[in-house]
């Protein structure tokens, strides 16, 4: 194997683009940061395409089968003997696809950016925070160790709570950026507490010897994880359903999902980016990293991931049909689709044919980055030419944003699962992984793919077709070059990427999987979709009264999907009144009342006593000779009962 | 090393101090005396390394010893570990800070800076004494100049906070006297000499009395539930140093105390007496934070979050194992630095909008960038953002916790580390109303920060920022001493 160390340079990049735009970019490079940040970021693209290469076509297989390397570790804390958090980079399958994913749709969001927030005062900051963004998510998808992970899964935490509040003078914003830090800290807690279940049993955190430790049925390690056991759940599933938390929260599964359609706040790039491409499939990543123990060691856990995984993908459906802000429609696509990817790892199995649901996991991941980003950035597009981001804004933009109507067709006929367009492919493979091993979540996965269809369309034609535009200021075009080249990339790889032969490079165990193609296995779920499509232009292609007929007729349902189930106002619920109301504020009080209230007590009393006590220091002679006298006499009289009795 | 030069420097800056003639010079000396002791802590560091490096076992370093009171054996006995070592450095970080944020004092200056920097001397002889009795002697110097700090340079109801903080704290230094001469006759040795005591041993009745009086009494100052009540009064009436000292020194006097004092010679105490540390320092943790959550006033928020982050130090020594014991020295770091930072940028703040309560800033980020950015940068620091120092002592301590398969030990660590969230909470809500939000009116015409502020502010988020990125050095110089702890621990029955 040739010395790879020169990957450490990946995310190193975008972390010296950080510390210099963040540190002089408002002194010095006012302007040119955004070129800075872009040429950075560009040297770590080509640096993965290169890694890439040469991991897939040169040194990464062995006999057939890719080997996990690790061409760095550095121990960073050693906390006792053999558990350590290592600094280190891992080369397998999944960290160096997601290496390429990253780098190329972070690229094309710098490149984006460059056009999108021109003239913005804060643009240094804007790059500095992508670099920091990038560096965190590189970090994560290589690491070598989990508790490296856990450090990088916070610090793209941060980086997505700086990006959401970007424009923190807006009250919605802010607000928005605090609720996804706290939400997916929360879930980060379980992660960690999993952390430390795993490590106490298996001695380490590094995860090929955790993964070769909780696997293997000989060793001692498993053999206590999984005989000890709490609420008759055994210690290892706990772990894994614990780390599991930590992902939901990250990948916005269902319960934990509310913040993600708030986190819509931040600059549109930056959602295609951090929400859309890379960041909320981290929680999917880690299943995969881990999912050698998920699925020889603790099947229970990995069924728990794909029951959430596919429940989460048919509500945030269900929501999307009626939200009418096009980035919250996009937000809640998202979503569903990672429950896809969830779900798809849920019904797995580890190694040969049966392992397709991984495989196909990690293709609809790929695929799904491309189109959605180009969602997204197809949707900055239309927002930055319209300035609005309703529904109700918009209609007949066909002709006036061409190469942003052309790229988003692609990319909605892409996530719809229309042969022969990239979603298809890995949208496929997940049916009928899902159809072979557990189906009740392929008729879910069904319904919901029709569903996928139905909401996009409604949102092409809303914004495309529908009544005719109604364009108001001045017009500035589509934005130039800039923008535009990243769509048409985006377009490019949301049309073709299907047809990457993705089984011989990703599988389970590092085998080649040859994908079997069922053409009439592809009948349900293709017709299911066009149906949705054609729903959809039905609706929404010209201006009609029919949507709000069917939303009045679905009256109860269509609220509370509207409303989004609720879901919110219980959290607020939790939060205010319980957690403010019923623990905080007692606590405050008892504070300030009970123990403070003691300590001025103790202080008081003794005030009291000397106050009161000080009047026997007269100084008067005759007083002290009466207290002499009384004494005397007291004594005397116990003296005498004493001795008396 | 001499280590006398650790106590000899400052006091002569305080006499220097004294000699001054007028407010400039006071202020010089100050900073050049400040940043002597900041290049001294360094040197000291350095070769305290190339000692270890070398091969030297020993247990303390740079022993120094001299007769003192002969025939009651008390002798000036200095000496340092990793552990000392790390915590003169934080006095050094924490002392430069504050002698340069205090440069507009315009009241008294010369005695607050004479102050301060008696209170750093009190500090340094604290941690380097390795005898009992002089290690008393020191810490009192270091609790008597904060009653007037508070008393004279005071806001609020300072008289009242002046009061409450010294009776407490004296009355936690009664409980430590009672303690250590509860050391001193029920020894053979009839000695006040730590590391004499540590060989030789307390018989068991003495260690179930004299380890709580002990630990209680330096809990006090390092926050210990239901001890804790002075600290958001005595914060919040404090000048900007003072509670920069307070939070960032005197906290830990108690911490290390409870280490170096109590747990190290008295291993069986410390066994039994564990699960109520663990009690008491879980409740801290958790109802502390809470506590936070409910605060309006930024010098409460950033006291009770205190009380929450000391739970950890006292937790971590209470886990008996060495990892967490670790993680309690390094929090113990970590919360000094960014404990200071964030008094500094709360005394910043004042200083521009005269409020400290939240809700009546917002969107100081327009008008003040450098000040909020050190303000979100320290919030993250207290959250346990990775990369700064928070971070890897909470993980420290967690993950020490975490080795001891006792149940209880087990909810307490979960209950800890539930925590994390309910910090996250408190500090998005101080940093999202103050640095966030519309920016007001009235607000627009504020300046940023001076040159010593942004002196202080640096040098501070370069200790935060050296820990949390490389934290390896800073337990390679703990676990040693750590370690020595430990086999005491691990000798009892």
């Amino acid at each position: 194997m040739p010395n790879t160390t020169y990957i450490a340079l990946i995310p190193l990049l975008p972390l010296a683009g950080f510390l210099l735009l963040g540190i002089f970019g408002r002194t010095y490079f006012k302007n040119t940061s955004g070129m800075i940040g872009t040429s950075l970021l560009l040297a770590s693209t080509l640096l993965s395409l290169y890694t890439a290469y040469g991991y897939f076509f040169d040194y990464g297989k062995v006999n057939g089968v890719y080997q996990k390397l690790v061409p760095l570790q550095i121990t960073w804390l050693e906390f006792s003997k053999g558990v350590s958090i290592d600094m280190g980079i891992i080369l397998d399958p999944i960290s160096v696809m997601m290496l390429v994913v990253v780098t190329f749709i972070s690229l094309m969001v710098h490149i984006y950016s460059l056009a999108y927030l021109k003239g913005e005062e804060r643009f240094p900051t804007y790059y500095a925070f992508l670099g920091l963004f990038t560096f965190s998510m590189l970090g994560l998808v290589i690491s070598s160790n989990i508790f490296q992970i856990y450090i990088f899964w916070e610090l793209v935490g941060v980086s997505s709570f700086l990006l959401i509040g970007y424009y923190y003078d807006r009250p919605s914003a802010v607000a928005a950026c605090k609720k996804a830090f706290i939400v997916t800290r929360f879930a980060d807690a379980g992660f960690l507490i999993g952390i430390l279940i795993l490590s106490y049993y298996s001695g380490t955190l590094d995860f090929n010897t955790l993964i070769q430790k909780l696997t293997n049925p000989e060793s001692l390690e498993l053999k206590a994880a999984v005989t000890a056991s709490f609420l008759g759940i055994s210690a290892l599933t706990w772990g894994l359903v614990l780390v599991f938390i930590g992902g939901a929260g990250k990948s916005a599964m269902f319960p934990l999902h509310i913040w993600l359609p708030d986190a819509m706040e931040g600059p549109t790039p930056v959602s295609a980016l951090i929400h859309a491409a890379t960041m909320v499939v981290a929680g999917v990543f880690l299943v995969a990293r881990l999912f050698p123990i998920f699925a020889l060691s603790a099947p229970a856990a990995l069924e728990l991931v794909g029951y959430v995984g596919a429940i989460s993908a048919l509500i945030a459906a269900v929501i999307a049909c009626t939200q009418t802000d096009i980035k919250r429609v996009l937000a809640y696509s998202t979503m569903s689709q990672i429950g896809y990817m969830m779900f798809a790892l849920g019904v797995s199995k580890y190694g040969g044919e049966d392992g397709l649901g991984y495989t196909a996991s990690m293709f609809h991941l790929f695929t799904h980055a491309m189109f959605k980003a180009l969602l997204f950035l197809g949707a900055g597009a239309v927002i930055h030419y319209i300035h609005s981001n309703e529904m109700k804004d918009m209609g007949g933009l066909r002709k006036y944003l061409p190469i942003t109507h052309i790229t988003f067709l692609i990319a909605c006929l892409a996530i719809a699962g229309v042969p022969p367009f990239a979603g298809f492919f890995s949208k496929e493979e997940i049916l009928l992984a899902a159809y072979h091993h557990n189906t009740g979540i392929y008729y879910l996965a069904l319904i919901t793919s029709g569903l996928t269809a139905f909401y996009m369309f409604r949102l092409y034609f809303s914004i495309f077709w529908n009544k005719p535009a109604q364009v108001h200021g001045e017009h500035h075009g589509e934005g130039g070059f800039a923008m535009m080249m990243p769509l048409v990339l985006l377009a490019l790889g949301a049309a073709a990427a299907g047809f990457i032969p993705f089984g011989h490079f990703v599988s389970s165990d590092g085998n080649r999987l040859n994908s079997a193609f069922h053409l009439n296995f592809s009948i349900a779920p293709v017709a299911l979709g066009l149906a949705g499509i054609f729903f959809a232009m039905w609706l929404y292609k010209k201006q009609n009264d029919r949507p709000d007929k069917i939303a009045a007729s679905l009256n109860g349902l269509y609220k509370a999907a509207y409303r989004k189930f609720y879901i919110d106002e219980l959290y607020l619920f939790v939060t205010k009144k319980i957690l403010f109301n019923l623990v905080g504020r007692p606590a405050a009080w008892f504070d300030k009342n009970v123990v403070d209230g003691l300590v001025n007590a103790t202080g008081n009393t003794t005030e009291y006593i000397s106050e009161t006590i000080k009047g026997l220091q007269s100084g008067k002679v005759q007083q002290y000779a009466m207290y002499f006298l009384v004494g005397v006499i007291g004594l005397a009289v116990l003296f005498i009962y004493i001795w008396k009795f | 090393m001499n280590l006398s030069i650790l106590i000899l420097l400052p006091l002569l800056t305080a006499l220097a101090v004294l000699l001054a003639r007028n407010n400039n010079q006071v202020r010089w000396i100050s900073f050049a005396g400040a940043t002597a002791q900041f290049i001294l802590a360094f040197v000291l560091m350095y070769l305290f390394r190339e000692e270890r490096i070398a091969g030297s076992t020993q247990q303390m370093l740079f022993e120094q010893q001299y007769n003192w009171f002969p025939s009651w054996h008390i002798s000036f006995h200095m000496g340092v570990d990793g552990i000392s070592v790390a915590m003169i450095l934080l006095t050094a970080f924490v002392v430069l800070a504050g002698v340069l944020v205090s440069w507009n004092v315009t009241k008294m200056t010369k005695e607050f800076y004479f102050l301060l920097i008696l209170l750093s001397l009190g500090a340094y002889g604290f941690f380097i004494s390795l005898d009992l009795f002089i290690l008393f002697f020191f810490l009192e110097i270091a609790v008597i100049p904060k009653y007037l700090l508070i008393g004279i340079w005071g806001s609020g109801k300072k008289e009242y906070s002046a009061n409450k903080l010294a009776l407490m704290l004296m009355g936690g230094s009664a409980l430590v006297l009672v303690g250590l001469l509860g050391v001193y006759f029920n020894t053979p040795a009839r000695s006040f000499d730590l590391l004499l005591l540590s060989d030789t041993g307390i018989s068991r009745e003495a260690q179930m009395i004299c380890f709580p009086l002990l630990f209680v009494g330096f809990g006090v100052f390092t926050a210990l539930f239901p001890f804790h009540t002075w600290v958001p009064d005595g914060h919040s009436s404090a000048p900007t140093a003072g509670s920069m000292f307070l939070a960032g020194i005197s906290m830990k006097l108690g911490g290390y105390g409870c280490l170096r004092v109590a747990t190290l010679l008295m291993p069986e105490g410390a066994k039994a007496y564990s699960t109520w540390i663990i009690v008491l320092s879980s409740i801290a943790i958790l109802y502390g934070a809470f506590a936070t959550m409910m605060q309006k006033d930024l010098k409460y928020i950033n006291a009770y979050s205190s009380v929450s982050h000391c739970g950890f130090v006292l937790l971590g020594i209470g886990m008996l194992t060495q990892t967490s014991m670790t993680g309690a020295v390094m929090q113990m770091v970590s919360h000094g630095l960014m404990t200071a930072l964030f008094f500094a940028v709360i005394g910043m703040i004042y200083e521009r909008t005269h409020t400290r309560q939240v809700s009546e800033m917002g969107g100081l980020l327009k008008v003040m960038p450098f000040i909020s950015t050190v303000l979100f940068i320290v919030g993250l620091c207290s959250l346990g953002l990775p990369g700064l120092s928070g971070f890897v002592a909470e993980m420290t301590v967690f993950v020490g916790s975490w080795e001891n398969p006792d149940p209880f030990r087990r909810v307490a660590t979960i209950a800890a580390c539930l925590s994390i969230v309910v910090t996250a909470v408190y500090i998005l809500r101080a940093i999202g109303q103050t640095a966030m939000g519309p920016v007001k009116e009235s607000y627009l015409h504020l300046t940023d920060a001076r040159w010593n502020e942004k002196l202080a502010a640096i040098i501070l988020i370069f200790g935060i920022v050296a820990i949390g990125t490389a934290p390896f050095w800073l337990s390679d110089l703990i676990n040693p001493g750590t370690e020595l702890i430990m086999q005491k621990i691990k000798m009892v029955p």
